[in-house]
């Protein structure tokens, strides 16, 4: 036993206990793989609704992997093993529709990448796909999910310009507005603001803020900042494992891990 | 040798290398324009061909041309879309894949007038078309097909992964992310290719020889039924093309004026060619604008 207990890393995982706390996905002995090397292993992590989740550490720790595993996004790139458990449904399984299921938990990614249509046609491309087609209830879809990014002011009268014409933070702003616009119920970002200058970051984690009241929201973020600024929880992963899981105020404030502790502060990483 | 002197002096010999080139191609216009304008007037452009007396013109070499060109077109086209999205957006790196591109790259340095000589025992001989204007335009898409689906490849290619991230986790099938997000994306540099392309086979000779023939019956342009056999659209006429013609001329032509017309020929030849290159990229500036800025 005091064997085991030196050799094992040191972790603390939080485990919520329904119904205080509603879950909106939780994974259970999550491993992910790129041919022979295991990149995660044994993420157990249950997210809370309507809460926001940071992922933070280093590079290559796996975070990113992990998110990207939530909806998929590493079929055809890595074997994925594990249970994503998403209302009562494994979706990390084969009967799974991916598609369907994509439209439930949305993603935003690194860099903005809207389409190169214009903004309108960003925002109900995925909506005209599946068979909406009534002008006005289209117009709504548009004007709330850009209200909700926080940028319908500024682009209410220019809805059909191209979107590749609109700065950098406004075309992360049209990617979010974009992704709530199918109404999925969890939001996935991937270090949305890394590619963005200050002004733009802070707007982006306002609209965060804002989101939260309507949706789960899982980020990954370099930015430590900004994870104390924005997240409720926080997942430290470290080497391919989740070392910490915790409220983020007593991440930020009085971390248990060593580890933790010293990538907060700035000692690595 | 000082770093900085070696620069000079690397700077000046690219400069010489790429003037060059530019003299080259400004001497070979120039003397193909110089001696063809001249003879150009619109009862050239428009008269059939004479064999044995003096003003005759190009007219019906030119249609077949651009007729052929359309025909191959409508041909190669589909084919290297098809195969172009297949390679870039569906196939996995494995031995089918590199044997279809190991495949495409052989077809696209076969020689043309091997080509030619294939299309003449397969369409010609073989699947009785006859010196025709449809073999001519299956050996061009022996021909096109490889630099054209390179082409497509290649356009498809440039559309970074980040746009087919988006389309999935937005829910879409692959296939809608294709068709409606990156095929309209790449538009501008698919079309780019396929006018590029047309230039090419446009100026072809050596593989037409064989297929579309080296005569050019009378055509009559008031019919306009592809079933007749004096009918431009015909594609089972033999229709020799604008580069065969100057070939023909130049070895064996018998007419009194025959330098003049070849040299005529020749001028409308590269100017048609010009075009196409100028309207490619015209084409690909405002389509390219039109995605990107305010419309």
């Amino acid at each position: 036993m005091a064997d085991l207990q030196t050799t094992a890393p040191e972790r603390n995982i939080l485990t919520f206990s329904e119904p205080e706390h509603e879950l909106a996905l939780a994974t259970k002995d999550l491993h992910v793989y790129y041919g022979e090397n295991e990149a995660l292993r044994e993420a157990d992590l249950q997210f809370e609704r309507y809460k926001i989740t940071a992922l933070i550490g280093a590079s290559g720790s796996g975070k990113s992997t992990f998110l990207r595993s939530l909806n998929r996004m590493n079929d055809g790139v890595a074997r994925v093993t594990g249970n994503i458990m998403y209302r009562d449904l494994d979706i990390n399984s084969n009967q799974i529709d991916v598609y369907e299921m994509r439209r439930h938990i949305g993603m935003v990614f690194q860099r903005p990448n809207p389409f190169a249509k214009s903004i309108y046609d960003n925002i109900t491309f995925a909506l005209r796909q599946r068979g909406v087609h009534d002008k006005q209830e289209l117009d709504e879809i548009v004007e709330t999910s850009l209200r909700q990014a926080a940028m319908w002011d500024q682009v209410k009268d220019e809805l059909h310009k191209s979107a590749l014409a609109l700065s950098g933070g406004q075309q992360q702003r049209l990617c979010i507005a974009r992704a709530i616009a199918v109404k999925p119920d969890i939001l996935l970002l991937d270090e949305p603001a890394s590619a963005l200058d200050p002004v733009a970051t802070a707007q982006i984690e306002d609209t965060l803020l804002k989101l939260k009241e309507n949706y789960t929201i899982i980020i990954v973020t370099h930015n430590m900042q900004q994870a104390a600024r924005v997240s409720d929880y926080t997942a430290f992963f470290h080497l391919g494992r989740v070392l910490e899981y915790d409220e983020a105020r007593k991440i930020f404030t009085r971390p248990k891990v060593t580890i933790t502790n010293d990538y907060i502060s700035g000692n690595f990483g | 040798m000082k770093a900085k002197t070696a620069d000079k002096i690397a700077t000046a010999v690219f400069y010489a290398v790429a003037g060059l080139v530019v003299l080259i191609l400004a001497f070979l216009l120039g003397y193909i324009l110089l001696a063809g304008l001249p003879k150009l007037s619109w009862h050239f452009l428009a008269a059939p061909a004479q064999a044995f007396s003096a003003g005759g013109g190009i007219g019906i070499q030119l249609f077949n041309s651009f007729y052929l060109l359309v025909l191959a077109m409508l041909i190669s086209f589909p084919i290297a879309l098809g195969a172009g999205i297949y390679l870039n957006e569906y196939a996995k790196q494995n031995w089918i894949t590199n044997v279809v591109r190991t495949a495409i790259e052989i077809l696209s340095s076969l020689p043309s007038v091997v080509v030619g000589l294939f299309g003449f025992l397969l369409f010609v001989v073989q699947f009785k078309l006859g010196f025709s204007i449809l073999s001519g335009a299956l050996a061009l898409t022996f021909f096109n097909l490889p630099l054209l689906t390179r082409s497509v490849e290649t356009s498809l290619a440039s559309i970074p992964n980040l746009q087919r991230e988006a389309g999935l986790a937005l829910g879409l099938s692959r296939w809608e992310t294709v068709t409606k997000v990156i095929l309209p994306a790449a538009v501008p540099s698919i079309l780019t290719g396929v006018i590029l392309s047309a230039g090419r086979v446009f100026g072809e000779a050596a593989a037409l020889i064989y297929t579309s023939g080296q005569s050019a019956p009378a055509l009559n342009f008031a019919d306009w039924n592809p079933f007749n056999i004096a009918s431009p659209l015909n594609p089972l006429r033999p229709a020799e093309t604008l580069a065969v013609h100057i070939w023909k001329i130049n070895s064996e032509g018998i007419m009194p004026d025959a330098s003049a017309v070849s040299a005529g020929a020749s001028a409308v030849l590269v100017i048609a060619v010009l075009l196409f290159n100028f309207l490619a990229r015209w084409l690909g500036n405002r389509l390219y604008k039109r995605l990107t800025a305010n419309d």
